[in-house]
């Protein structure tokens, strides 16, 4: 699969970063590059094989309901770029 | 006694419990070492007053004869282990001012343990990347260069520098591909990552969340058997961290290896490997055969695929990690009026270096609509197929022997491995396997090759057998006889 | 505050409640429309933190540094979370699955701390079950549940503290929420009310999910897809979020309906879009086109095991169930002789069922339905008082049932006495006693002045 320049400035966006016009290119190259590397993986069958997700083969251990954490609001904001009112700041949302 | 700060750590406790010196001269011996070794740029952040003060309480715990397991030890810490109220950047301009008000699980334990921490150790950023050279606060120096500056490897670079120049006593490391035993391979250091869910990864900054794992880097084996007990252990805020218990380490150190089989995979012999890594592979395997250990040849077949494997289990987990710098709640913060959207892109695109970009982009690729199943289930199925290899060959063998990594530490700024990043990913050929296995392994150095610079021995267990791995290790290190600087 | 239900359901367009047509001049259509219902779980702490899930705290304070986060911070899940999810599923008649999976739903969202939302996916806790509602004309029809799910819920942005600025409060981020997912089952907008109410008077027995639509604790999303009636096609089906009462999701239904049918009689084509609901307007306007759609990038949470649920678990959920409103209702038809309507009303809500039994106990069960659903009620809207604060007890709206029955008093003098009971809350004995309301029909008494007069 070659990936074409929408496709770099799609996934750009979807990681909300950009990249600048001049770099698009070398950008589409280096991960043609890296995808191609990683499709060497289909040489392998995996058709009947399961997926490993848990490597550890543990359940989930469940944690009592009770509040143990939390109000500790100065804590919370300490490091926010933008704090006011007690709430984080951010430039205003619009949808 | 010439230099206080050349002991390794179970000398150093014998001879504060002798009270030979004390934890504070002891202290600041090694910051004086700082002090002096700034050009290898180990160090993100010095804590010498903290630092100092704790050395006073563990002088104080001496005098009153209550020590505990690492009484008065001074450690480095990777920058990515969140410390309280001390600055974690993870070596990223993205969380350049960020100060945890809170402790990650495994320091707090070593501090339980009465360790001094005297710093926050440089790595990669976000531990991406196999030379320390993605730090945003400069590349490490090893402390082996000779004419030209070379990489300490990484992501642990820092960790492994500090240790090897003497700018601590132990560090900390994670190991996401191989970020522990690859930088203490180039830096003639030892350095173990146990099993998946041994250590607490709360309060350790993310990288992919199934693969991370943190271990101590240190001077030898026992050093580490130390370090890793300390750190190890069940953890109810880390929902991954295994119920069982922490076996005394230091205990196995003195097994006998009589009888015991040792795997050499085969495939980890590829045409055009080093033949100076091969032989001493060879020659670590006849130490071992000497002390009656029987060695036989294994198969990992899957291991071509490892790491393809892992360059899309692990970008795609780090794309999700890494979405929470954002800007909003803390670390850097793009200035300017703009649109919320805008105010993402040019945070993230100025506060992250150019290998973390590339690994969020590759990992919001494969799991974006349409190359899910293509990349990344098919990643996950490989990660069975790989587990499953070593699952078999642990039906045949106790432990495994390969070399930690092909080749020996490279100048910084190598154009070779700049040209293309797949190059640099190579280098974790014999590392990234036991990661997506989730399994332990450890690295020790084995001699030097002819540049002069330390090889490394990898020494892979069962789950959970870090002792079988200390032990051998340890009766490797005993006829090795490798001089540390 | 109690809230009468009224009688008649909303008339829609003079058709049968069961066939809903909006018939044009060109032709016939129908609707086809599928629910996603958010519903906050009912807990102390959050789905993933130890943090505490009350509302109306000031800003911030309910969070902790997983809610927040916070690099190197990690999800431990609520046993209580998932014990109000299994009892939610077999309230709602459906599979449990014993095994489950976390997964990461990705996307930038100022109040998603992570810019994830831990969510299940492939494997949700709760699977394929059934909800019964009840329609005007007194007939009944099964809706199908696709599936339930649990994840976290966002914080909230306060967008009107400042003319650049929006401000966000984490003190919602991290609330266990519930998903249910209907299949695409309602062909008319009452029957996506009615599935309203059965759901939140089911979830209210429960008490796993307040069921408060204006306060946000359940969150309604509506698909809404048109076909010509009679077909069996399936065409573009539109999303509007986060639709928030029971009646704006039927007007959203009718109206969005409407739009789509005057897009396909126009030639046009219906976009598959996301809308927003506008209650001041009753229209549905775009909100997010189909190319701007999000690409959530789903991947098993690797931070979290899967969730294994074990047989004693799941009967202890099982132990823990109560009759639910239809079992209750079904129960006071053919035992105590109620109307199905009358049953259905006094079910809706756990109280109001507690106190009618608690009032027929030993007295004519069917009078005491009468009673309720009459003056009862009526008083209780007019004092805009919650059942629980009634002022006329279960004990006395029996004994004024039970002096009725016996002919102590007409039903007449009873609505004077049920007058004063409202009033001084007294028990209607006293009353009668009191006020000399007794009617004579003391067959004794009668015998006793026959008896004086031939004397």
């Amino acid at each position: 699969m070659s990936i074409d320049q929408e496709t770099v400035k799609r996934i750009a966006f979807l990681s909300r970063l950009s990249v600048d016009e001049d770099k698009i290119e070398a950008t589409q190259d280096e991960f043609n590059k890296i995808m191609s590397w990683i499709e060497n993986l289909n040489e392998i069958d995996t058709d009947h094989v399961e997926p490993l997700i848990s490597v550890n083969d543990i359940q989930i251990k469940l944690r009592k309901d009770n509040v143990t954490d939390g109000n500790y609001r100065e804590k919370i904001l300490q490091n926010a770029p933008a704090a006011e009112y007690d709430y984080f700041a951010v430039p205003k949302v619009m949808e | 006694m010439t230099d206080i700060t050349k002991l390794t750590i179970h000398e150093t406790l014998d001879e504060l419990k002798k009270k030979n010196f004390s934890v504070t001269e002891l202290t600041k011996a090694y910051l004086k070492n700082i002090d002096q070794a700034e050009r290898y740029n180990a160090y993100i952040t010095v804590c010498a007053e903290r630092a100092l003060e704790q050395a006073k309480t563990a002088d104080q715990n001496y005098a009153k004869g209550t020590p505990r397991p690492l009484e008065g030890i001074p450690l480095g810490i990777k920058d990515l282990f969140c410390t309280k109220d001390i600055r974690t950047t993870a070596a990223s301009h993205m969380l350049g001012n960020f100060v945890p008000p809170y402790e990650s699980t495994v320091t707090e334990k070593l501090l339980n343990d009465g360790a001094v921490f005297l710093g926050k150790l440089n790595l990669d950023e976000f531990a991406m990347g196999g030379s320390n050279e993605t730090s945003a606060f400069g590349p490490v120096v090893n402390p082996w260069s000779k004419d030209v500056d070379l990489v300490p490897g990484g992501s642990s670079g820092g960790s492994a520098a500090a240790v090897a120049a003497h700018l601590c006593a132990g560090a900390t490391g994670t190991d996401t591909g191989g970020s522990i035993r690859e930088p203490a391979a180039f830096c003639g250091c030892s350095g173990i990552k146990p099993t998946y869910g041994r250590c607490s990864r709360y309060g350790i900054i993310a990288f992919a969340s199934s693969l991370d794992q943190a271990g101590p880097i240190a001077q030898d084996v026992t050093d580490c058997a130390l370090l890793l007990e300390s750190m190890s252990g069940y953890d109810a805020k880390d929902s991954t961290s295994y119920p069982t218990d922490v076996p005394n380490f230091v205990r196995f150190l003195h097994e006998d290896i009589k009888g015991l089989v040792v795997g050499m995979p085969k495939e980890y012999r590829p045409e055009g490997l080093n033949p100076e890594v091969a032989a001493y592979w060879d020659k670590t395997a006849e130490m071992l055969r000497a002390r009656g250990a029987i060695v036989k040849e294994i198969s990992l077949p899957h291991t071509q695929y490892a790491l393809a494997t892992y360059y899309v289990l692990a970008p795609a987990e780090a794309s999700s990690n890494l979405a929470r710098y954002d800007g909003i709640r803390y670390g850097y913060r793009a200035s300017g009026d703009c649109h919320l959207d805008e105010l993402y892109i040019k945070t993230r695109t100025q506060g992250f270096g150019a290998e973390v970009k590339r690994r969020i982009m590759i990992g919001t690729y494969v799991l974006s609509a349409g190359y899910y199943d293509a990349y990344y289930l098919k990643a996950q199925k490989m990660r069975r197929l790989i587990h499953d290899d070593f699952m078999k060959a642990f039906e045949q063998c106790d432990v495994i022997l390969t070399p930690t990594s092909p080749i020996t530490a490279f100048p910084i700024g190598d154009k070779e491995m700049l040209k293309n990043p797949i190059n640099m990913y190579l280098n974790d050929v014999f590392t990234v396997s036991v990661n997506l296995a989730g399994l332990p392994a450890m690295s020790l150095p084995i001699g030097l090759a002819a540049n002069g610079l330390p090889l490394g021995m990898q020494l892979i267990g069962k789950p959970f057998d870090e002792g079988t791995i200390l032990n051998v290790a340890a009766k490797i290190e005993e006829d090795a006889g490798f001089e540390r600087l | 505050m109690w809230r009468q239900k009224s009688k008649k359901m909303p008339v829609l367009k003079g058709y049968k409640m069961s066939e809903y047509v909006i018939e044009t001049p060109k032709g016939k259509w129908e609707v086809i429309v599928g629910l996603e219902i958010h519903c906050q779980i009912i807990s102390q702490s959050k789905i993933f933190s130890g943090a505490s899930t009350e509302f109306g705290d000031d800003p911030n304070v309910n969070v902790s540094f997983v809610d927040a986060g916070m690099p190197g911070m990690l999800p431990t899940l609520n046993e209580h979370c998932v014990f109000q999810a299994v009892k939610t599923g077999l309230g709602l008649q459906a599979k449990i699955n014993k095994y489950s999976e976390f997964s990461r739903k990705n996307y930038f969202y100022a109040d998603m701390p992570t810019d994830y939302q831990i969510t299940q996916f492939r494997y949700p806790i709760v699977g394929e079950g059934k909800v019964k509602i009840d329609l005007s004309d007194g007939s009944e029809k099964d809706i199908r549940i696709e599936r339930m799910h649990i994840e976290q819920d966002a914080g909230k942005s306060i967008h009107d503290l400042s003319p650049t600025k929006s401000y966000i409060d984490l003190n919602r981020a991290g609330i266990g929420l519930m998903e249910i997912v209907t299949k695409p089952d309602f062909r008319a907008p009452e029957e996506a009310g009615a599935f309203l109410r059965k759901l939140r008077s089911i979830l209210r027995y429960l008490k796993t999910c307040d069921g408060n639509m204006d306060e946000g604790s359940m969150r309604c999303d509506v698909n809404v897809s048109v076909r010509p009636f009679g077909t069996d096609e399936l065409r573009t089906r539109c999303e509007m979020k986060n639709v928030n009462s029971v009646k704006f999701v039927m007007q959203a239904i009718e109206n969005e309906a409407k739009r789509q049918i005057e897009q396909y009689e126009n030639g046009l084509t219906v976009e598959q879009e996301t809308r927003q609901f506008d209650p001041s307007t009753g229209q549905t306007k775009v909100m997010r086109k189909k190319e701007f759609a999000h690409d959530y990038r789903y991947f098993p949470e690797p931070d979290l095991p899967p969730l294994i649920l074990s047989d004693e678990f799941i009967e202890k959920v099982r132990q823990d169930m109560v009759e639910l409103p239809d079992a209750k209702k079904k129960r006071f038809i053919e035992t105590l002789g109620l109307t199905a309507y009358d049953a259905m009303v006094i079910c809706e809500n756990q109280e109001t069922a507690d106190f009618f039994e608690k009032a027929a106990q030993g007295h004519d069960a069917k009078k005491v339905a009468n009673w309720m659903m009459g003056d009862f009620f009526a008083m209780l809207n007019k004092k805009k008082c919650d059942i629980q604060n009634s002022p006329v007890s279960a004990e006395n709206l029996g004994a004024l049932v039970e002096l009725i029955s016996k002919d102590v008093i007409s039903g007449k003098i009873a609505k004077d006495v049920f007058e004063i009971m409202s009033e001084t809350g007294e028990n209607p004995e006293k009353i009668v006693e009191e006020k000399g309301l007794k009617q004579v029909t003391d067959t004794s008494e009668i015998e006793k002045i026959i008896d004086q007069v031939i004397a």
